[in-house]
């Protein structure tokens, strides 16, 4: 192999928040940023959601995922920003070496000043959740099914039932109920359901498919081909009720039964992980444990509104380019800074960051999080050490839409250090 | 010019059937493969528990213990020769109970009296240190070290490539429907398309179906009983959970079921035992997959069955003799079983092969033809070659450059090389089964588009409407996105 090439700041993964991250880190100052990507053109997953809803908190209007995707190309584009297509990475190291493949070059090694992980997520797939029966043609993740009918122009099926509430697969009812074929239903295993409430309204109520709460797939038949799916009510246990099943005959089951982050990279590199977002644990600038390795966007925790997944996306560039300009240290501060957890309480499923130091955070540092169920009329509090800071009320929260809470330096002075910071919900 | 007829008509490509052309593909002989199914590896061979047994299991004297026996030592040199992926890493069966040791003795001796090598018990510290995450319950173990795994998909590809390099044709979608002996005694076999073939011989290798091809022409009636077993794939992040196959020594409980890695880098946990009538049903069923679960834990603790990636079960063609019934079959000249292939079964495979050719060898008269090649290139695997074998690699096919199954991380050239072999893939399982494009843990969701296109571009007359999991109606799409309505009415 060839000896390695330099980069300021690496970033893997094309989509989103790979290109926010990218503009970002070359807006604060990283001359020579390179972007990894896999496919045959940047963009990501945004490629294939030609839907609209896009891009109404950063642009202001809607925009479909395409001409969302279209706009941060431009500015990476703009910025004279270097990327590589249809380029897998293997290996990410430790000591920020990058290891990749493509057809043009073969395998070749890229020394990094700071490396942003910006790999997204995969569909949790059928083997995951134990449905009993046949394995025929016709299931199909949501986004398989997304990819056929938007990018390569095929119908994957007729009649459709579909697991799983999750954005996608409401988005992919709706899509294949105007391609032409039938969605019988949406059969959701948890009381309520996974994706935002704005996407049942209008792929799933405009379109009269009902969406069946505590129920899930009990089997699939068919050999070649999926014949039928029966779906049953569960309990609170979310075991499967004898007697509750209803058959359909259909030749197609789609599934949008939760995204994980790929982390395969991350683990590579020796970054701790969540397990409860199965994304690298990190601090206020996104940093992950490993030094010079930042994250941001589905890959550190799955989320909702692409919006967001560019905010958070700038946080990290800008932290990457801090890094990499800084010569492999933080930006300074003057003080020492102290370290303090954050702390999941009750109703708190998971917060990103996972610690941060009141010294280096900056003005303000927007606190992400999801709940572990519906709850009605509480509030989101948030303390640090006994004191409380944030309690803001909320007519309802719910685990399908992700929170936010933005904490101000000043709020957490007089923090000892150790003390901790703990974010919950509270009865109202 | 079509021939006439065919010295050999071998009627199944799984594992014995595969095994049994390549080593009839040592002689001056015509053959023909026929397979019901679309491609090789379709029935008992593509779905089981990819070991490769040392053989104490089978009763001492009985045709199985002698194939094992024979078949496990032809593995090492087989793989290396047909270049496909085999581990000896060696097996253990678990002794939970101190009262059961007799039992494990008298499977020591066993193994022993078939001829098995270097079979021992280890005790409780050993163990440990051997397997760490045995049960805290495990007294002691019967240590194989020539209990080995492999990758069944790979060897019957292997067997099916290099019999067709040696001149061994294969047809496929071809279900034998009937069959007749005629007045100049060849055997005709109609297929269930309308075709007929003829041939001097038959060898019946048919799986779970051998008996209802056996008792076309017998009036001794062969049972075949299919027999479901049902297993767990865990992801490769799972796979060092056990570094040798981890059996449980049957009690009066039941058999239990085994834990082993494979060669793909998994973790295989399975299987249950349900005797059905369908014989080709291989659905999954919730008491299965809970059972898999429940008893992988009486031998092996903490299996992380949070990362399993796909339920899966296979059918053995067990025989209520519980033998391997081969040979000519009685009134039947030139008719050969090779039946109830059961486990041991993939493990004997090679020495079924040997066997099965020298009977219809000595029937026939054969003799062995100059220029049989014994070798075969194996598929890429990009996890074992070096960066430099790598970029030669790319230079010589820069689409081995290109990755397109992430998690498998296969690469676009593999995936042409499967559909360019002979026999070739021709769906998007012949791909797996081939170089594992699809087998991973988002399952085909990012790349089985793109492998359909992939195929599309090699297998001729193939398109996108027509591409298929594994064969005719197994078809993917049903047309094409924004077309109009059947009808044109909405409906509602």
């Amino acid at each position: 192999m060839a000896s390695a090439e330099r980069h300021d700041v690496v970033v893997i993964g094309g989509g989103s928040a790979g290109l926010a991250a990218a503009v970002a880190a070359h807006d604060a100052g990283a001359g020579d940023v390179l972007v990894l990507e896999r496919e045959g053109q940047l963009g990501g997953i945004l490629n294939q959601c030609i839907h609209n809803g896009f891009g109404l908190h950063t642009f202001k209007e809607e925009l479909t995922g395409p001409e969302y995707a279209a706009r941060y190309v431009a500015q990476a584009t703009e910025r004279k920003i270097t990327h590589l297509l249809r380029t897998t990475v293997l290996d990410v190291s430790a000591d920020r070496v990058v290891t990749a493949v493509n057809a043009e070059r073969g395998v070749f090694r890229i020394e990094a000043g700071a490396v942003v992980l910006a790999m997204g997520c995969r569909e949790r797939p059928r083997g995951a959740l134990g449905i009993a029966g046949t394995r025929p043609a016709g299931v199909y993740t949501a986004g398989c099914a997304q990819r056929l009918v938007n990018i390569d122009g095929y119908l994957p099926g007729r009649e459709v039932v579909v697991l799983g509430s999750g954005d996608i697969g409401l988005i992919m009812a709706r899509r294949l109920t105007l391609e032409g074929a039938h969605v019988a239903c949406v059969a959701e295993l948890m009381p309520y359901s996974g994706g935002l409430k704005r996407n049942i309204v209008q792929c799933l109520d405009d379109f009269g498919i009902p969406l069946y709460l505590s129920h899930t797939v009990v089997g699939v038949e068919g050999r070649g081909r999926v014949k039928a799916v029966t779906i049953a009510r569960v309990d609170e246990a979310l075991r499967p009720i004898p007697g509750t099943e209803r058959r359909y005959e259909c030749d197609t089951l789609l599934l949008s039964v939760g995204l994980l982050p790929e982390n395969e990279l991350s683990r590579q590199a020796g970054v701790e992980l969540s397990p409860v977002t199965r994304g690298p644990v990190v601090d206020e600038s996104l940093q992950t444990s490993v030094p010079g390795i930042f994250a941001c966007g589905n890959v550190l925790h799955v989320h909702d509104l692409v919006d967001y997944v560019s905010e958070e996306a700038a946080v990290a560039g800008r932290s990457a380019a801090a890094w990499a300009l800084g010569g492999g240290r933080a930006a300074a501060s003057d003080a020492m800074p102290t370290e303090h957890e954050l702390v999941c309480g009750e109703g708190v499923r998971y917060t990103v960051p996972a610690h941060l130091s009141p010294q280096r955070m900056g003005e303000r540092l927007t606190l992400r999080f999801r709940v572990s169920g519906v709850y009605q009329d509480c509030h989101l509090s948030v303390y640090a050490g006994e004191r409380r800071i944030v309690h803001r009320r909320k007519q309802v929260v719910a685990p399908g839409e992700m929170q936010e809470v933005v904490l101000r330096r000043d709020q957490l002075q007089g923090l000892h250090g150790g003390e901790k910071i703990r974010v919950l919900l509270e009865e109202a | 010019m079509e021939k006439r007829w065919y010295d050999v008509a071998v009627v199944g490509a799984g594992v014995s059937g595969c095994a049994t052309a390549r080593e009839l593909s040592r002689y001056d002989a015509s053959v023909l493969v026929l397979e019901a199914l679309d491609d090789v590896c379709c029935g008992t061979s593509k779905a089981n528990s990819a070991i490769v047994h040392a053989g104490f299991d089978a009763a001492e004297g009985t045709l199985m213990a002698r194939l094992n026996v024979e078949g496990n030592a032809m593995f090492p040199q087989l793989s290396r020769d047909l270049d496909f992926p085999f581990e000896q890493v060696g097996s253990l069966v678990v002794c939970l109970d101190e009262g059961a040791r007799p039992d494990l003795e008298a499977l020591l001796d066993r193994g022993a009296a078939n001829g098995v090598p270097g079979l021992r018990i280890v005790e409780r510290d050993e163990l440990r240190q051997m397997e760490p995450n045995v049960s805290d319950e495990a007294v002691c173990a019967l240590w194989a070290p020539t209990g080995g795994i492999c990758d069944p998909w790979g060897l019957c590809c292997a067997l099916a490539e290099n019999a067709a390099a040696n001149g061994v044709e294969f047809r496929f979608d071809a279900r034998v429907a009937a069959i007749d002996r005629d007045e100049e005694g060849l055997w005709r076999l109609r297929l269930e398309d309308g075709g007929e073939v003829v041939t001097r011989t038959v060898v019946n290798a048919a799986g779970v179906h051998a008996d209802e091809l056996h008792n076309m022409v017998s009036p001794r009636r062969m049972t075949i009983v299919a027999r479901r077993g049902e297993y767990e794939l865990l992801d490769t992040t799972a796979g060092a959970h056990v570094h040798h196959t981890v059996f449980a020594l049957p009690t009066k409980m039941g058999k239990g079921v085994l834990v082993t890695p494979t060669t793909h880098g998994n973790l295989l946990v399975g299987p249950t035992a349900d005797d059905i009538d369908d014989k080709d049903d291989t659905s999954t069923t919730p008491r299965g997959m809970r059972s898999v679960v429940e008893k992988s834990a009486l031998t092996v603790k903490d299996v992380p069955f949070r990362e399993t990636i796909t339920s899966f079960s296979g059918l053995r063609a067990h025989r209520p003799e519980h033998e391997f019934a081969i040979g000519e079959v009685h009134g039947a000249p030139g008719f050969v079983d090779c039946a109830g292939i059961e486990s041991p079964g993939l493990t004997a495979s090679p020495a079924i092969g040997v066997m099965v050719a020298g009977i219809v060898r000595d029937i026939l008269g054969l003799e062995p033809k100059e220029g049989f090649v014994a070798t075969r290139r194996g598929f890429v695997d990009l996890d074992k070659v070096s960066p430099d074998e790598w970029n030669a690699l790319v230079e010589g096919d820069s689409s081995y450059g290109t990755i397109v199954c992430r998690c498998r991380r296969v690469s676009e050239g593999q995936i042409r090389d499967a559909c360019r072999r002979v026999p070739g893939a021709r769906s998007v399982d012949g791909v797996k089964r081939r170089v594992t494009a699809t087998m991973g843990r988002c399952q085909g969701g990012f790349c089985s588009p793109r492998v359909m296109q992939i195929i599309c571009e090699e297998v001729e007359g193939m398109d996108m409407l027509h591409v298929s999991k594994s064969g005719p109606g197994s078809e993917y799409v049903v047309g094409l996105a924004k077309q109009p309505v059947e009808g044109g009415e909405a409906r509602g």
